[in-house]
């Protein structure tokens, strides 16, 4: 039971009901007490309000910066907000609600350097892990910090300044990244390694990895699923948003990398093909036993998601950069919409 | 000269008894790179990761996150050459304690130019936060594990494997950033590495005869390079400096010795014997050393222009010093 007292501490609803739901992970429909009324407010319905809300933050943001990743919040706000307020166990954040400045580079002279993963809270043999690999989805990965109460919105305000953390290609000292991971695939294996040192060590918690589909372009990413299934590293859970895009276009025109879930499960991973739009469908395969397979959930998604603007962009997707006064106009007004609805 | 066998199989095992917090990664050459021992002695403590270097050393960087000491095992070549972005983002950037030990350095290998490392150090010693070490006799790799362990960052190690010779003194072990002075000397100013140094020892010993006077320095660490007796060498050599390396000329040991030289303005000679800009090819390594000029006649030869004047030795002189118990059963290193 929470009070209004540590609500207010908390400062963000998200917070809470993800911490509730931490600890009653498997419970279906779980009721959570927001204040002395008693609200049912399931988990699956505070996901998706979680990702409306992250698409609206970020779309905000890309208006006042003129551009950014936008389609990459389209696709992987469900998964995202599934993540932080159901499948992972996750610590409240241990960091600043306002990022510190960027701590200069790591080095052995450099005693003040930190990484972002406070954000994701305490290390704890029992508690997950998250590392983001693509870190260009960065700004969504911040803007969903912000919607589960463990970044102040004004966190948002530094992103991409000279001299701050909240860096566009996340780097480990940004807020919820431990690695850096802007060279695509490096993600993955700098994981892995990782949770060989918890296993060694009796760690119970799990490593959840979130890459980008794109990445299986890489051979990195091949060598490291073979390890994974050669070690039996079923504390490692990877998350794919598939969302059939890349920098250049539509991957099936770039370099194609489907049929994913055979190519997936020939390297002897527990492969899960879902609509990553579904918070049921996201979260249900964390929610099974380990069975020694490394898990695989590759989230379908939709690049245009609660912004079907953007499919004028379609298949150049990667960055909306506005083209003119007037599409930026049209994406304005589309976003007092989007705001009007989820009132904020 | 003692002729040791297997030293670093040996001597890892025994060093990593009480670090239960060093584990050994391997590319598919762990009998090649001496970790088959390690291997079957703590195999809770060893991963096989077949031919996947990238991956490796991601992993590497994240396991060294959690508290663990990784000591890479596989060829030079395919550290750096196939890893690269991975030691850079995974490794370097963060200063984790990856250690990478790297086998058949510069031309040790027949395996010609897709295994011989010859630009390694060059590409190494431009990443930030890289420590860089070489080891040159059976002190030197007995010694290099604790040199390593005790570097806050990572650590690439050019490292001898098979029947090497003891140079130094075994109670005498490898320092970081010190080198060790071989000779004392006025005319040269003479720093050598790796496999080098036994080849330059050769050659002064006669050199000294003929009254040549060298202050012969083996440099074991090549990053970072501040050894204040390389400076105390240059600035004491009447006639020049030479260096001589198992790597190319670009970016090594004589690279590292021109820029202590141009930035303290020591007007000196300067002689680089290494591999001269070329790749090499599969051969032995003695065939090698002649034909790309890294042996004891190519150093006596550099000295002599440097002095100016011929000094009568030949090839005769040298195999006469060159004692024959150190390659009586050498085979050339093989794959």
């Amino acid at each position: 039971m929470h009070t209004d007292e540590q609500l207010r501490q908390d400062g963000v609803f998200g917070q809470t009901i993800g911490a509730a739901t931490s600890r009653q992970r498997r419970e279906e429909g779980a009721v959570v007490h927001v204040s002395d009324q008693v609200q049912s407010v399931t988990w699956q319905d505070e996901v998706l309000r979680v990702a409306r809300r992250v698409r609206v933050r970020v779309l905000e943001h890309i208006l006042s910066n003129n551009g950014g990743y936008m389609s990459q919040a389209c696709s992987s706000a469900e998964t995202l907000a599934a993540l932080y307020l159901k499948i992972m166990n996750l610590g409240p954040s241990e960091a600043p609600m306002v990022p510190l400045p960027f701590p200069g580079v790591p080095g052995p002279g450099n005693k003040d350097y930190f990484t972002g993963a406070a954000y994701n809270g305490p290390r704890a043999p029992h508690l997950d892990r998250f590392y983001l690999s693509p870190a260009h989805y960065a700004l969504v990965l911040y803007a969903t910090l912000i919607e589960v109460g463990r970044m102040a919105p004004d966190g948002l305000a530094q992103f991409n300044q000279d001299g701050s953390s909240v860096e566009m290609i996340g780097a480990e000292h940004s807020p919820g990244m431990e690695v850096t991971t802007g060279s695509l695939a490096q993600g993955l294996s700098q994981a892995i390694g990782v949770a060989v040192a918890r296993r060694l060590r009796g760690d119970t918690g799990r490593t959840w990895v979130y890459i980008s589909d794109g990445e299986f372009q890489e051979g990195q990413t091949w060598e490291a699923m073979q390890f994974l299934s050669f070690y039996r590293l079923d504390t490692v859970g990877i998350y794919v948003d598939v969302n059939g895009q890349q920098c250049d276009g539509a991957m099936e025109s770039v370099m194609p990398i489907e049929p994913l879930k055979a190519r997936l499960e020939a390297f002897g991973a527990r492969v899960f093909q879902v609509d990553g739009h579904d918070p049921e469908a996201l979260a249900a395969p964390a929610a099974l036993e380990p069975d020694g397979r490394p898990l695989v959930v590759l989230a379908y998604t939709d690049p245009c998601r609660g912004l079907d603007l953007l499919r004028r962009n379609a298949p150049k997707l990667h960055y909306l950069r506005f083209k003119s006064p007037e599409e930026r106009q049209l994406y304005e007004a589309e976003l007092r919409k989007m705001q009007t609805e989820e009132g904020v | 000269m003692e002729l040791l066998k297997r030293v670093h199989a040996q001597n890892l095992v025994a060093w990593a008894k009480d670090r239960p917090e060093v584990v050994v990664l391997s590319a598919d050459l762990t009998s090649s790179c001496e970790a088959d021992l390690f291997r079957d002695t703590y195999p809770d403590r060893f991963y096989s990761f077949g031919l996947s270097e990238q991956n490796m050393l991601s992993v590497a960087g994240g396991m060294a996150r959690e508290g663990l000491y990784p000591y890479v095992h596989t060829f030079a070549v395919f550290i750096y050459r196939r890893a690269y972005d991975q030691i850079a983002m995974s490794v370097a950037y963060p200063n984790l304690p990856v250690r990478m030990i790297g086998f058949l350095p510069g031309i040790l290998t027949p395996g010609g130019a897709t295994h011989q490392a010859i630009e390694d150090i060059a590409v190494m010693r431009a990443l930030p936060n890289m420590s860089i070490l070489e080891t040159g006799d059976a002190t030197d790799v007995e010694s290099v594990l604790d040199v390593a362990q005790a570097v806050d960052g990572p650590v690439y190690v050019r490292m001898l494997r098979g029947e090497i010779p003891r140079l130094f003194n075994a109670r005498e072990p490898m320092q970081f950033n010190r080198a060790r002075v071989l000779s004392r000397g006025t005319d040269i100013a003479l720093l050598t590495s790796g496999i080098c140094t036994e080849e330059a020892m050769r050659a002064t010993s006669v050199l000294r005869q003929r009254g040549v006077s060298i202050q012969h320095l083996h440099v074991s660490t090549l990053k970072p390079f501040t050894d204040p007796a390389v400076l105390e060498a240059v600035a004491g050599a009447r006639y020049g400096v030479i260096t001589m390396e198992n790597h190319s000329i670009i970016g090594g040991l004589g690279t590292a010795v021109a820029e202590v030289m141009a930035e303290h303005g020591l007007g000196r000679r300067l002689v680089r014997i290494g591999i001269p800009d070329v790749f090499a090819h599969g051969a032995s390594r003695q065939y090698l050393m002649k034909e790309l000029g890294l042996d004891a006649a190519a150093l006596v030869r550099k000295v002599e222009e440097m002095v100016g004047q011929p000094l009568g030795i030949t090839e005769e002189d040298l195999t006469a010093v060159r004692l024959t118990a150190v390659h009586s059963d050498a085979k050339a290193e093989a794959l």
